[in-house]
């Protein structure tokens, strides 16, 4: 507790130094990891930090990213070859155009949530007779699970398994968020569980090509708050680099073996996010040797629905650009219980959140 | 018991011999007494002059059995726990039972067994005097269904309403929660953790009785089961329009189901409990209740967890361990294992 005190302390007084120097109205620091969001939340860590910090949701919770048309295709193929699907359980409430995973589900689709992905694996070498589907999402936290129970069925010529891959990475999306001119976020604290697999190198791009400060975190509210006062000291120094104050988990290297299972069985494709539209080289499908796993080519299906609703501000809420209350779709069109933009879909998003503390005023 | 290898069949729910055999053998064993021994259409029950409390409940877990419990125990201890919670001395049960083609004979006894047991534990003479037994198609329902209502009897000067909740109260928890779903949740075949962790699922009535007879001054009382502890302060604080201001220090939660609440991305104050009440009482007599629930078996951890405001709108404001405060919400949706 005393810590955590002198933490906030030191934070106040750096960020009155920043304001008061006239360089910047308001310190925009984005938590990337959702992981992050949640526990800022829990411990509400925003009432400790002085008005002028602004804490924004990014882009790291991979269901929330995930857009309507990755959604709409999973349906369609269900729909149209009947297979059976696992998937984790935050998928099957993401909506899509006309439908989501959970309705389909509820309609009659064999579809099942699993907790290991082996399970699906394991469920398809019992039932040969079925057509046997995993949705395999998330970033590179979870690529390097998909890649050994695609090992798995190539080794045991699985003819009935497959894989819908709606699998992201990290450094691209942060790429194409910081290549806005317009940009207003100041500091960005970086995700611990992805940076145990990919390391520290990946992230050198945010403080030489963009100067801006960032801090590989873990997970506790006290370790959230150091990282915040290691930006503000950047901020300070005018000195931008990535920092790794999760260094009991994240190495400079990151973890070589999990990186060569993902180099081994993906490569990198462009993919579309939910608020942040196509960006190039930010998605994984399987590599020509694994191919024949790939459930969007083995299941052509042709779905029309390309776009994530029109008015949808989540890209610019992202950026610091915009506040909830300024999208037209937020909590009209757009509410928790019937989410459009990713910053709704997750519970602990930025609209989400606004969401939640208007209603309580 | 039964050999291994014997099963419900479709013709145990044909009402012929097949039916009688079960009832007798399997079921009446456990449940005897004077009114059902009739087996009349209906129990005629006496002496219901006072005022009476009335409740039903459906169970349907998955799996049947899990540590610390199973399905038998939990649908005695649930009606009970629902009348006791009305302040009420339960009385009267029914018992119905939804039993799939193929469940084994074994398993349907060792449910029998436990419910015999539970209204034993709950030391109250409760009576099963209404009961049915349908069998379904395989596939029509999974394994075995139960459906219990109970009455109980309330004495003229007890009420124990959310309506009554007044500024000034304190909450009191009777002990730690998560243990039920985390334990559930655990034995199920997808999750691998081994753990010691058991289901709290317990009969409270005396635990509530012990408290009204050693105090004028309880508003209400409810069982926190699904949706867990903040579900129930949530319902509570907006039907009373009263914020409630809640310390997360003080509330038990075992290290082991913290632990896999963490892994999971749970949080336990969501989870589902079976042997758990929060409980209303005037700040001065607050001290000598929680005494008493302590020495109850059932309420050894038992805390003031925090109480309710003077002003406020029906919020119930969770103090962090920071000392900072949030709002807490019903979940839009079930909680999900996270997948990063």
């Amino acid at each position: 507790m005393e810590k955590i005190k002198k933490t906030v302390k030191s934070i106040a007084l750096l960020s009155s130094e920043l304001i008061s120097s006239g360089n910047l109205e308001k310190i925009n620091i984005m938590e990337v990891c959702g992981t992050h969001t949640m526990s800022i939340a829990r411990y509400g860590l925003s009432q400790l930090l002085p008005s002028s910090i602004n804490l924004i949701s990014g882009p790291g919770c991979p269901v929330c990213v995930t857009p309507s048309k990755d959604i709409d295709t999973i349906i369609e193929i269900i729909r149209k070859y009947r297979l059976t699907v696992f998937t984790f359980g935050d998928m099957i409430r993401v909506p899509g155009t006309f439908s989501s995973l959970s309705a389909e589900k509820t309609a009659g689709a064999d579809i099942h949530v699993c907790y290991s992905p082996a399970d699906s694996v394991d469920f398809a070498e019992k039932n040969p007779g079925k057509n046997v589907m995993f949705i395999a999402i998330g970033f590179e936290t979870t690529i390097p699970l998909t890649s050994v129970i695609i090992k798995n069925a190539f080794n045991k010529k699985l003819k009935n398994f497959f894989i819908f891959s709606t699998h992201k990475i990290i450094p691209p999306a942060l790429e194409a968020l910081l290549a806005d001119k317009q940009i207003k976020v100041n500091g960005l604290l970086l995700p611990g569980h992805v940076s145990a697999i990919i390391g520290v190198n990946p992230y050198r791009f945010i403080a030489s090509e963009y100067q801006i400060p960032s801090v590989i975190s873990g997970f506790g509210p006290e370790d959230i708050l150091i990282s915040v006062r290691m930006i503000l000291k950047q901020l300070k120094n005018t000195r931008f680099s990535v920092e790794n104050c999760y260094k009991g988990a994240v190495k400079e290297e990151g973890n070589p073996y999990a990186l060569s299972l993902i180099d081994e069985v993906f490569q990198t494709d462009d993919s579309i996010w939910r608020g942040l539209g196509l960006i190039p080289s930010s998605g994984m499908k399987l590599k020509d040797k694994f191919s024949h796993f790939d459930a969007g080519k083995i299941f052509p299906v042709n779905v029309s629905s390309f776009n994530d609703p029109k008015g949808c501000s989540c890209g610019d809420i992202l950026k610091g650009l915009k506040k909830p209350t300024d999208c037209i779709l937020f909590a009209s069109k757009c509410r928790p219980d019937s989410p459009i933009g990713p910053c709704m879909v997750s519970s602990e998003g930025t609209c989400a959140a606004y969401f939640k503390y208007l209603r309580t005023k | 018991m039964k050999e291994k290898d014997e099963y419900i069949l479709i013709s145990h729910g044909d009402g012929g011999i097949k039916t009688q055999e079960l009832v007798e053998k399997i079921i009446s064993k456990y449940i005897k007494n004077p009114v059902l021994d009739r087996f009349e259409d209906s129990a005629i029950l006496h002496g219901c002059r006072q005022k009476l409390a009335f409740t039903t409940d459906s169970f349907v877990i998955d799996p049947i059995f899990f540590p610390g419990g199973d399905i038998g125990k939990l649908s005695v201890c649930g009606t009970i726990n629902d009348l006791a919670a009305s302040g009420a001395v339960p009385k009267y049960m029914s018992l119905s039972l939804i039993l799939e083609e193929g469940l084994s004979l074994n398993s349907l006894e060792k449910i029998m067994k436990s419910i015999k047991l539970a209204l034993s534990e709950a030391e109250a003479d409760v009576l099963v005097v209404a009961g049915d037994t349908k069998v379904v198609n395989r596939g029509s329902a999974d394994k075995i269904y139960i459906n219990t209502s109970g009455i109980g009897i309330i004495s003229q000067s007890r009420e124990l309403s959310p309506s009554r909740i007044m500024p000034g109260d304190r909450i009191i928890l009777t002990g730690s929660v998560a243990d039920h779903g985390i334990a559930v949740l655990s034995s199920r075949k997808e999750f691998n953790f081994k753990t010691k962790l058991k289901s709290d699922c317990a009969p409270l009535n005396n635990l509530i009785l012990e408290s009204l007879s050693c105090s004028k001054n309880i508003h209400a009382a409810r069982d926190a089961t699904r949706g867990g502890l903040a579900r129930v302060l949530i319902e509570l604080a907006r039907s009373s329009k009263h914020d409630f201001h809640i310390n997360s220090s003080k509330i038990p939660v075992k290290k082991e189901a913290r632990a896999i609440c963490d892994f999971l991305g749970m949080d336990p104050l969501y989870i589902a409990n079976e042997g758990k009440m929060v409980i209303f009482v005037t700040e001065s007599d607050s001290r000598k209740v929680l005494d008493t629930v302590r020495k109850n078996r059932y309420g050894k951890d038992a805390e003031i967890i925090g109480f309710v405001e003077q002003k406020g709108s029906g919020n119930v404001i969770l103090e962090t361990v920071l000392g900072t405060n949030r709002i807490l919400d019903l979940h839009y949706s079930e909680q999900l294992p996270r997948i990063c």
